[in-house]
């Protein structure tokens, strides 16, 4: 690099590679100086405290970053930070509405001992808050009925919900758990 | 009713469920400080070698950098246990992908970029990692993992062998396998003056804490290392790992806490593996299928760092009423990356072969799969004469076949057809030994009427503080609610691994005691209790881990479906049923899911986990989550698990085999098996990828897509 950078030991990344960026993350705005290497995940996780993202693999291969963006699901890992001004995160620390104690689905997590070691949860939980969305959008997947209508909810049956899934790796093998908690809060 | 038989065996839920949940749960590199520094290793890009030069400038030069440790200016460790600990303390390379340097800096992104701006100049000698069967320094060694001997011989199996009426002569290949837990091995490391605090993802603090000891030559109570949560482990992470020491030599050499966790594409090299075995199973047998000879050799590799030696042939000494046998491993030193413990070592890889010729034994003579193992049965552990002290393999095998309706199976091969798709069933059995190690725990009962259990357990996803709350309440008489359990920290005092499938017997055993005694303490007494509580302790050395008379195993059945496309070459497991005897169930809700988990990796190992070791770089080509298949929520249908439950005097105060690993152990095999009776084809490598599956039905003359059309 060059020249510019002096080696004090509590030199930062120089304010020319970094920008200023705003979020909603879990319902409040975090504005912050941002490196324009760090991805969204990391900035959850060292910036904000929130750990509940996890980091798998760094590179959109395991889903255990998933958090929702402005909505829809996303691998945390793979978004830099600097390119979501003004978005809306939405992590498994703020999943749960105001009021209420736990979601409907890490309750469903915890009915039906649909996980082990837990690192992949948070993810898996994320996602298929996601899925149910999606779902009720009329997104089809891989194995929706070809013939079923455009644009209609999407009934989610367990192979649904399995392909939808399937973007989050879990090694403990608590697949057809999660699948059964899923189940459990389709309305 | 008891306070017993409404705790132990009950579905309890996980304690930490709703730290996992809401995601509150903290792992290794979740220890943040405002000091907080990052470390990002360089690993080596040579198969062998040595460092002649580290140019650190460019990296040093870089904002945020603040260390470049390299062999050169690294501290001088003491020497661990353990090999593959001693990092950053020679130019030598002995395989690829060992840390050559580490970067020390203010952010992930500046330890990242500094660790690419890293030059570093090597020596090359020419490397030799292939395995093949008769590779030139192939040894057979003193003894196996496990200290398991490497060769046992009983009667003249080879004579036996000649003169049988049935003789099958085949060898099976298993590649080598990678654990990738979800958590990727990471550390956090804090000094205080010469005191050290250390948050690990290992799947065992004590083990962790003696090896820093050595390492840092300080005394092991200067020392502290936490596991609250850790990510699954599958034995990658049951013995101290390299990232553990550098975050400690970083954290020294700069004076900050420093976290490192490793990235994914890195662990293969570093966190130990499967390594690859060459299986040759020579079975004979009499026309009826009994068996008159059993030989099971097994070729594997180990690192140039030290031995490691998969006990493949172990299990075969376990298994059958075969009157002459022949185990033998051999193993070849190559300059790869150190293979080490994944989930049931030597079961797992020995139990595919085993398995796969006696269903080949089965087709040969005509008789069922089932009832082939049924009439092989021994009546005492075929190796060592000793009595079982349970054994339950034959309950498995008909208890297995009545739930998966295996009566209706027309035995003939490729007699199941359904458009281009080839159905068909397969059965193997499974065996995992009865592990357990000594330790320490205390129990405190509190005046308020709760109890405090404290016991160095570590919990990588098993529900291990769930099972030992049970355990307490259990041996206490106490409702499950009025016991706390405290686990996976050092300073509680040594606690084993959790490994070997060994956990809750070893931490269980200690907890029983110590609540036992705090049990006798409180029924003689009258007066209230002081505020501290009243306390009692449990050291379970040359007690738990005594040598019993007795052979203990756990064995289980896996029965198996399988569509095979002849379109694709894409094998789909539709059906997958395991039924397990281990000992006493202690909690029903977890136990499922550790038996579903080991069933769920063995399909990874039967359909898509493969590792290849390339010849000219030295390197595994399948190195992360997107080239190494590990089973997907699609690949997953209706996994099943059920048990025997087994009263087992000879095992601890529980009555419980451990179950984290057998699970995986018999499932390639039931697939195998299948995927054989689905296509008359036997395939005798795994993974059964489509390319292979496509490939054999080709060459046996079934055009692809045409059949049943």
């Amino acid at each position: 690099m060059d020249s510019r950078h002096d080696r004090a030991p509590d030199s930062r990344t120089p304010e020319p590679e970094r920008s200023q960026t705003t979020l909603r993350v879990n319902g409040k705005p975090h504005t912050l100086m941002v490196d324009h290497r760090r991805v969204l995940l990391d900035l959850l996780r060292e910036d904000l405290g929130l750990t509940g993202a996890k980091k798998g693999c760094d590179h959109g291969q395991c889903g255990a970053c998933t958090v929702l963006v402005d909505g829809r699901r996303m691998n945390g890992c793979l978004l830099l930070a600097v390119a979501l001004d003004g978005s809306e995160i939405t992590t498994v620390e703020g999943l749960a509405g105001d009021g209420e104690d736990l979601h409907p689905l890490q309750q469903a997590f915890l009915d039906r001992d649909a996980f082990q070691c837990g690192y992949c949860t948070p993810g898996q939980i994320c996602s298929a808050a996601g899925v149910l969305a999606e779902a009720a959008a009329g997104h089809p997947s891989h194995v929706t009925d070809p013939a079923a209508p455009s644009g209609e909810p999407v009934a989610l049956g367990r192979e649904e919900i399995r392909e939808r899934m399937s973007g989050n790796l879990c090694r403990c093998g608590a697949y057809p758990r999660i699948v059964d908690a899923v189940e459990d809060v389709i309305p | 009713m008891t306070a017993t038989e409404t705790v132990l065996g009950a579905p309890a839920e996980r304690r930490e469920g709703r730290e996992k949940v809401t995601g509150t749960a903290r792992y290794a590199a979740e220890y943040d400080s405002a000091d907080r520094a990052h470390a990002w290793p360089v690993p080596a890009t040579v198969a062998r070698g040595r460092v002649i030069a580290v140019d650190a400038a460019a990296a040093l030069a870089l904002p945020g950098v603040l260390a470049v440790l390299t062999h050169e200016n690294a501290p001088r460790l003491g020497d661990p246990d353990d090999p593959v600990l001693a990092v950053l303390q020679n130019p030598r390379v002995p395989h690829r992908g060992w840390f050559v340097a580490l970067v020390v800096a203010e952010t992930l992104e500046a330890a990242r970029a500094g660790a690419g701006a890293v030059r570093v100049t090597y020596e090359t000698e020419g490397a030799d990692v292939t395995l093949t069967a008769s590779h030139p320094e192939a040894y057979v060694p003193d003894s196996a993992n496990g200290g398991f001997p490497a060769v046992t011989e009983k009667g003249d199996p080879d004579g036996a062998f000649a003169s049988s009426a049935a003789r099958l002569d085949v060898g099976y290949t298993v590649p080598p396998l990678h654990n990738h837990p979800m958590e990727p091995h990471a550390g956090t490391a804090r000094w205080e003056g010469d005191r050290l605090t250390v948050y690990s993802s290992s799947q065992g603090t004590s083990a962790v804490r003696a090896e820093l000891a050595r390492l840092f030559g300080l005394p092991e109570d200067r020392i502290t290392v936490r596991s609250e949560h850790v990510g699954g482990g599958f034995g990658s992470k049951g013995t101290p790992r390299p990232e553990v020491v550098l975050a400690a030599m970083a954290a020294r050499e700069t004076g900050r806490p420093v976290t490192l966790a490793l990235p994914r594409r890195y662990l293969p090299a570093v966190v130990g593996h499967r390594a690859p075995t060459l299986h040759r199973l020579r079975l004979g047998a009499d026309a009826d299928g009994r068996l008159t000879s059993l030989t099971h050799e097994v070729t594997t590799y180990t690192s140039r760092v030290k031995e490691f030696v998969e006990q493949a042939a172990v299990p075969a000494r376990v298994m059958y009423a075969a009157p002459t046998m022949r185990t033998l491993h051999r193993v070849a030193a190559l300059d790869v990356p150190t293979p080490s413990w994944m989930r049931a070592p030597g079961e797992c890889p020995g139990m595919y072969a085993l398995e796969s010729a006696m269903d080949e034994l089965a087709v040969e003579v005509g008789v069922d799969p089932v009832e082939l193992r049924i009439r092989n049965e021994p009546e005492t552990e075929p190796e060592s004469g000793k009595p079982f002290s349970s054994r339950s393999l034959v309950e498995c095998l008909r208890d297995g076949a009545r739930r998966f309706g295996w009566e209706r199976r027309d035995p003939r091969p490729r007699s199941g057809e359904e458009g281009p798709l080839l159905i068909g069933t397969g059965v193997a059995s499974a065996t995992y030994p009865v592990l357990v190690g000594p330790g320490v725990a205390s129990a405190r009962a509190l005046p308020g009427g709760d109890f405090l259990v404290r016991v160095n357990a570590t919990d990588i996803g098993t529900g291990a503080r769930t099972v030992l709350a049970q355990i307490a309440a259990d041996a206490l008489g106490a409702p499950l609610d009025a016991v706390r359990v405290e686990i996976a920290d050092s300073d509680i005092g040594f606690g084993s691994v959790a490994g070997g499938s060994s956990g809750t017997a070893s931490w269980g055993s200690a907890v029983h005691e110590a609540c036992a005694r705090l049990s006798g303490m409180l029924a003689g007494r009258s007066e209230p209790l002081p505020e501290e509580g009243l306390v009692a302790e449990a050291d379970t050395s040359g007690k738990a881990d005594a040598e019993s008379p007795y052979a203990r195993h756990a064995f289980g059945a896996h029965f198996a479906e399988v569509a095979v496309d002849t379109v694709s070459g894409e094998v789909r497991v539709t059906r997958l049923l395991g039924v397990f005897a281990a000992g006493r169930i202690l909690n029903a809700r977890t136990a499922r899911s550790q038996f579903i988990g080991g069933m769920t990796m063995g399909l990874g190992m039967a359909l898509t986990e493969d590792s290849t070791m390339d010849p000219a770089f030295g390197d595994f080509t399948q190195s992360d989550l997107a080239s190494y298949h590990v089973p997907a929520h699609a690949d997953v249908v209706a996994p099943e698990a059920y048990w025997v439950e087994e009263a087992d005097d000879h095992l601890n105060p529980m009555g419980s085999k451990g179950i984290g690993e057998i699970g995986i152990v018999g499932t390639a095999a039931a697939v195998g098996n299948a995927v054989h009776h689905a296509t008359g084809i036997r395939f005798r490598e795994l993974p059964l990828t489509p390319d292979r599956v496509l490939t054999g039905l080709l060459e046996h003359g079934h055009p692809a897509g045409m059949l049943g059309v």
